[in-house]
């Protein structure tokens, strides 16, 4: 009896979620195949509060074919920058980002995380030059991308995805 | 002879034919120091010694270097206390110096200070500890003493022992000498063994590396014994550190059944891990390594400034 009830269910779920997720948009971004549960990591790293008054949605844990579970989230009336972009890499490798304009996909991005990052966090280690000098940026091989881990260039040690995570959402 | 860098910040900078191109390097330098005539190798050279942290030892090496090739050498004995870098960037003391200098020593409690400074210099810069264990100078002039003892590189039994754990030129070193060796024994205390991160290289190299706490059962199978200091501060009570101070000081009795050729190498300064009767005996080589230290210098300094003019 549950068991049937079950299936009958599932694909009109399924359906309920599809009609929500596909719903266009007519100029924005959306970020598809965020690593599940840093939707909100994400909008905080892109200073997406909801105050601006933008028209945006959130899908948290959504099955998807690639992963898992993904995140999504739809923001109208902003591109984001490539800028944007290298910062979301750190902590949601997997996410692509299509930017819609006249409710077409304008450009689909699929998040690569680069070799080196440069800026954006700082070196793990307190005694790294590139903590105690003036007008030196942080460098980084990437030696990790799942997830994502950083060597720092100078003093050669690592600075881990935890402490990425949380020099990018500090308080979060 | 020359090399591909044009500053010498780290071993792991240098390819294998390099390393070998400044030991071949610092054994022409011999000659110059055994002759009578005062070389002019690098004579209207200067060097600048930039010691934030002091170290009279390497200090002096590289002083007395230049002066062997006929250069000349400028220097701040404290450069963090003196008013050149109050509240100055390294940056900004670096273009500074190089204007009064052809070249560059650098030693910086910071990691990765050295090659910050080579990335802002227009002159040469080397590395004479950076706060990260790096220290090329050091790990050169150990491997050119192991093998103007030995007179090779490969197919050696090597020890390290002492305070693996905190020891930095160890660490230099079990990467350096591994390029040429397949295996490396670590005598170490309980809690003072060589990094897991630093075996772990080594065994994904394919090296054999054998961890005891017994030296006596391997002496008789080594080549070279790279001693160490150990620090009373990295042992939890004096009892704990008596205890094995004991076990690990190197004296006449503990080398009866070692190889004739043995080589026992120190980084200096030593404490009391190697008894004042060894020096005597043919196996040490401590006070040998501190006169490499000057040839090694030598050969870096001819062939980073010897580069520079062509
Ligand atoms: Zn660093």
């Amino acid at each position: 009896m549950t068991q049937t009830k079950k299936k009958s269910r599932q694909p009109k779920t399924e359906a309920k979620s599809k009609e929500l997720l596909v719903q266009k948009i007519q100029a924005g971004t959306v970020i598809d195949h965020i690593t599940a549960g840093y939707a909100l990591a994400v909008m905080q790293i892109l200073g997406i509060t909801g105050r601006e008054g933008d028209i945006i949605s959130i899908a948290m844990n959504v099955q998807s074919k690639r992963m898992e579970k993904k995140d999504i989230i739809k923001v109208e009336g902003r591109e984001i920058t490539t800028e944007e972009i290298n910062r979301i890499a750190l902590i949601a490798p997997n996410a692509t980002i299509n930017i819609i304009r006249d409710y077409k996909i304008h450009e689909k991005t699929r998040i690569s995380v680069p070799d080196k990052i440069i800026g954006i966090v700082r070196c793990q280690n307190p005694s790294c030059i590139t903590n105690n000098e003036r007008g030196i940026r942080s460098n980084f091989q990437v030696v990790d991308r799942t997830p994502v881990t950083l060597r720092c260039d100078y003093c050669k040690r690592i600075t881990g995805h935890d402490n990425i995570i949380e020099q990018l959402l500090g308080q979060y | 002879m020359s090399l591909s860098v044009k500053d010498l910040i780290s071993i792991a900078d240098l390819s294998t034919k390099e390393i070998m191109t400044i030991l071949d390097q610092a054994d022409e330098m011999e000659k110059i120091v055994r002759s009578e005539k005062p070389s002019k190798r690098l004579a209207g050279r200067i060097l600048a010694t930039l010691f934030y942290e002091p170290s009279t030892r390497t200090r002096l090496s590289f002083e007395s270097a230049m002066a062997r090739l006929g250069g000349s050498s400028i220097s701040v004995a404290d450069v963090g206390a003196s008013s050149v870098a109050k509240g100055e960037s390294l940056a900004d003391t670096i273009r500074t110096v190089e204007n009064y200098a052809d070249i560059i020593v650098i030693r910086h409690p910071q990691e990765g200070s050295a090659q910050w400074a080579s990335e802002v210099a227009n002159v040469p810069i080397i590395n004479a500890g950076d706060g990260a264990g790096r220290h090329p100078t050091q790990t050169l002039l150990d491997l050119s003493t192991i093998r103007r003892s030995q007179g090779r590189l490969d197919n050696l039994n090597i020890a390290m022992l002492g305070d693996l754990r905190f020891g930095r030129t160890v660490h230099s070193l079990s990467y350096a000498i591994t390029r040429f060796t397949d295996r490396l024994y670590c005598i170490a205390p309980n809690g003072l063994e060589l990094p897991a991160e630093i075996v772990g290289d080594l065994k994904e190299q394919g090296k054999e590396v054998i961890e005891t706490t017994d030296l006596q059962a391997i002496l008789p199978e080594l080549d070279v014994l790279y001693v160490t200091r150990i620090q009373k501060e990295r042992f939890p009570t004096p009892a704990d550190y008596e205890k094995v101070r004991g076990i690990y000081q190197i004296d006449k009795t503990s080398l009866q059944d070692v190889k004739p050729t043995l080589d026992i190498l120190h980084p200096l300064p030593r404490v009391d891990e190697i008894a004042p009767e060894v020096d005597a005996t043919p196996y040490a080589r401590y006070f040998t390594q501190m006169f490499h230290g000057v040839l090694i210098r030598m050969a870096i300094l001819t062939l980073l400034l010897e580069a520079k003019q062509t």
